[in-house]
């Protein structure tokens, strides 16, 4: 056995091999086995439904991501609408559960005092807890009825506004809308953004902070000018994963979007996502069609995909021109 | 390596727990050799087999009755339905993952070549597609086909409509807006109900038949017919279309439709058997009850079958297939009613047992 002798554990006098080493040498084995096998996973995934897929990209060409229509019968298998509901209903999601999972994790990190601090973190997980299929049910026989009037309402005050008075506005029978099940996957992702935000809060240095409060700062300036630039990447990342988690939500929205698959800026209407689609219509379908649904899911995994890129590149960009760029 | 006294009294306490716990499972196997054997067909008690089904959801409550009522009587089989829709079922089949499958329609040409083995229609029960409706003020309200078609087509928009009000020369109707409600899943459902208004309203049905449809926007979509039921039943103008047991279990009142024969007939199990009656029986026992002839007929009767294959290699599985198909055709009929469906008339049972004759089995 030629091995270099290596300074830190040189081969003992015995011959044999220390158990360091072994230990050493396996670990590397799995971890990289363990690499290896999420992205093999991972491109099988992609392979195979793609492959499942493609009789309805062929069939159908460009036109089933640009075309609205989806009608089985007729065999045009068109899927904007779907992406429409998907990106519109995440968006909502996003506007509402950002800034309250920021305040959340502001308030976990800066506020309250040590002996809390447990037990609002714990009841803030348990929010993740909850099923989403409990959800879905909530808010299908809570949330939407109890908000039928309230939309109306809504829609009444702002009706002479001119951008806002045209989103907040529908049909609101039966409170399932493109706004409620926003608002349910608001409440679903905010645990998620919270706790990653909580925890990249927590790594700011103390030393920058104290210096703020030396030079002045109020507790708010403070935040905005030690705890936010450093956090950049790890707010960013969280609201990813939140982003990641709404676009892919599937029996919360089904039951409560309202399987109406139309495009329309008018968010208290019925509307339709791709889950909900695939999760609704794949039982009952066959051939094309059924190639079309998975079409809809690689879809979906696309767009999860250039959504993260285009954040990771949004954040390079921004880390590169404050100096503190990372891989 | 030297095994520490620690670590074995350790491992004691598990391997005995599960050494008991294989003994158990292994002793408990058999269960009671059930000396009756009072089956209906008069046939011997069969082998120890288990035959595993899938497919329709619309009569899963018939069959899951009537795979109860049959371990009763032949306690060694164990049959199984998972479900999942008529789809599934044919697929599932055609690929020789189940034994038995159920299923609303009748398998496509170019989806009947994917079978390994050729199979066999057994219709087993039908029950009527109510079309229920919430309005307050009227409680027996009466439709048309081509009425139907326009308002779920979206043409009548309001419950005070010339066509609804020509249908209903007695009733007060509201101008309520109409509320459509139609089924946001895939369904057997929607493939019958759509091809009843294909057929019966050819002009004014213009959305074709399939398990979906592309419906006109600005309607409500519920998922499975107890979603329907849910949103027809919560709001006030709403109509839609909801299996007989649902509605029943809902409490919806639903419209009287008018047949061929142009009566106005309420959706009931003697309306469907008398539809039933009135359709033409194919060679292979499929048929057509929707818009059926009679005066009696309730014209949106949906059938259902059961796919069975011509040849079963597995000679217990194979027995077992045909007795439980027996039974559904013999005692089982009987437990349709409770459940919401009507049984079949005396001579497509007797057309369907006689068929049975054509598996063969080993």
């Amino acid at each position: 056995m030629s091995e270099p002798t290596d300074p830190i554990a040189p081969e003992p006098l015995g011959g044999h091999r220390p158990p360091g080493r072994v230990v050493d040498g396996t670990f590397r084995v799995f971890a990289a086995t363990g690499g290896a096998l999420v992205l093999l996973i991972l491109a099988a995934i992609l392979i195979t439904t793609t492959r499942n897929a493609w009789p309805a990209f062929a069939d159908q060409g460009l036109s089933f991501l640009t075309s609205s229509t989806w009608d089985v019968v007729q065999g045009t298998f068109g899927t904007l609408a779907f992406t429409y509901g998907t990106l519109v209903i995440s968006l909502i999601a996003l506007l509402i559960a950002v800034p309250v999972s920021l305040g959340v994790a502001l308030f976990v990190t800066e506020l309250v005092p040590d002996r809390a601090r447990r037990a609002v973190v714990f009841v803030i997980d348990l929010l993740a807890a909850i099923p989403s299929v409990v959800f879905g049910l909530w808010g299908i026989l809570v949330l939407a009825p109890a908000l039928t009037g309230t939309y109306t309402n809504v829609a009444d005050e702002v009706s002479g506004i001119p951008v806002l008075g045209t989103l907040l506005s529908g049909d609101p029978i039966s409170g399932r809308s493109f706004f409620t099940a926003g608002l349910i996957l608001a409440i679903m992702i905010t645990p998620i953004i919270t706790s990653i935000t909580r925890e990249t809060f927590a790594t700011v240095p103390r030393a920058q902070k104290d210096g703020a409060f030396a030079l002045g700062a109020t507790r708010w300036e403070m935040i905005r000018g030690a705890v936010f630039p450093h956090s950049r990447s790890g707010i960013v990342a969280g609201v990813l994963l939140g982003f990641g988690r709404a676009i892919g939500e599937t029996i919360a929205v089904a039951l409560v979007i309202g399987s109406s698959p139309q495009i329309t800026a008018r968010l208290f209407n019925s509307g339709d996502a791709l889950s909900a689609v695939i999760a609704n219509q794949f039982g009952e379908s066959t051939g094309t069609y059924q190639a079309a649904l998975i079409g809809m899911g690689v879809l979906l995994f696309a767009l999860t995909l250039v959504i993260s890129m285009i954040a990771r590149g949004v954040i390079h960009r921004a880390e590169r021109r404050i100096g503190t760029a990372s891989a | 390596m030297i095994r520490s006294r620690t670590a074995s009294r350790r491992l004691a306490w598990p391997a005995l727990a599960l050494t008991i716990a294989l003994g158990v499972t292994a002793c408990g196997g058999s269960s009671d050799d059930g000396g009756k054997t009072t089956s209906t067909t008069g046939g011997s008690e069969l082998a120890a087999a288990t035959i595993n089904g899938s497919g329709a959801t619309f009569p899963q409550a018939f069959y899951e009755t009537a795979i109860e009522a049959f371990k009763a009587e032949q306690s060694a089989v164990t049959v199984t339905y998972a479900g999942g829709g008529s789809g599934k079922g044919q697929t599932d089949l055609a690929a020789g993952l189940v034994d038995w499958a159920g299923s609303d329609s009748v398998v496509k040409p170019e989806d009947a070549a994917k079978f390994q083995t050729p199979f066999l229609y057994f219709p087993t029960v039908a029950a009527p597609i109510t079309v229920s409706y919430n309005l307050s003020g009227v409680k027996a309200l009466r439709l048309s086909a081509d009425t139907i078609a326009g308002i779920f087509g979206g043409t009548i928009t309001k419950w005070d409509d010339a066509a609804i009000a020509a249908d209903n020369p007695k009733a007060d109707l509201p101008s309520t807006a109409i509320v459509v409600v139609h089924r946001a899943d895939g369904s057997g459902t929607t493939a019958n109900f759509t091809k009843y208004l294909t057929k019966a309203a050819p002009t004014a049905w213009t959305l074709g038949t399939d398990k979906v449809v592309n419906w006109p926007a600005g309607q409500q979509a519920g998922n499975g017919n107890a979603g329907v039921a849910q949103i027809v039943k919560s709001t006030n103008g709403a109509i839609g279309y909801v299996d007989f047991s649902d509605a029943e279990f809902s409490g919806l009142s639903y419209a009287s439709v008018k047949n061929a024969s142009g009566k106005f007939v309420t959706a009931s199990l003697e309306g469907a058997s008398a539809a039933v009656n009135g359709a033409t029986i194919n060679s292979d026992l499929t048929y057509d009850p929707l818009d059926a002839e009679g005066a009696a007929a309730y014209p949106i009767t949906a059938p259902t079958y059961l796919l069975i294959s011509t040849t079963y290699t597995d000679a217990a599985k194979g027995a077992a297939v045909k007795g439980f198909v027996e039974y559904i055709l013999t005692g089982g009929q009987s437990l349709a009613a409770e459940v919401g469906f009507a049984k079949l008339p005396a001579e497509l049972a007797a057309r369907a047992l006689a068929q049975l004759e054509k598996v063969t089995v080993g």
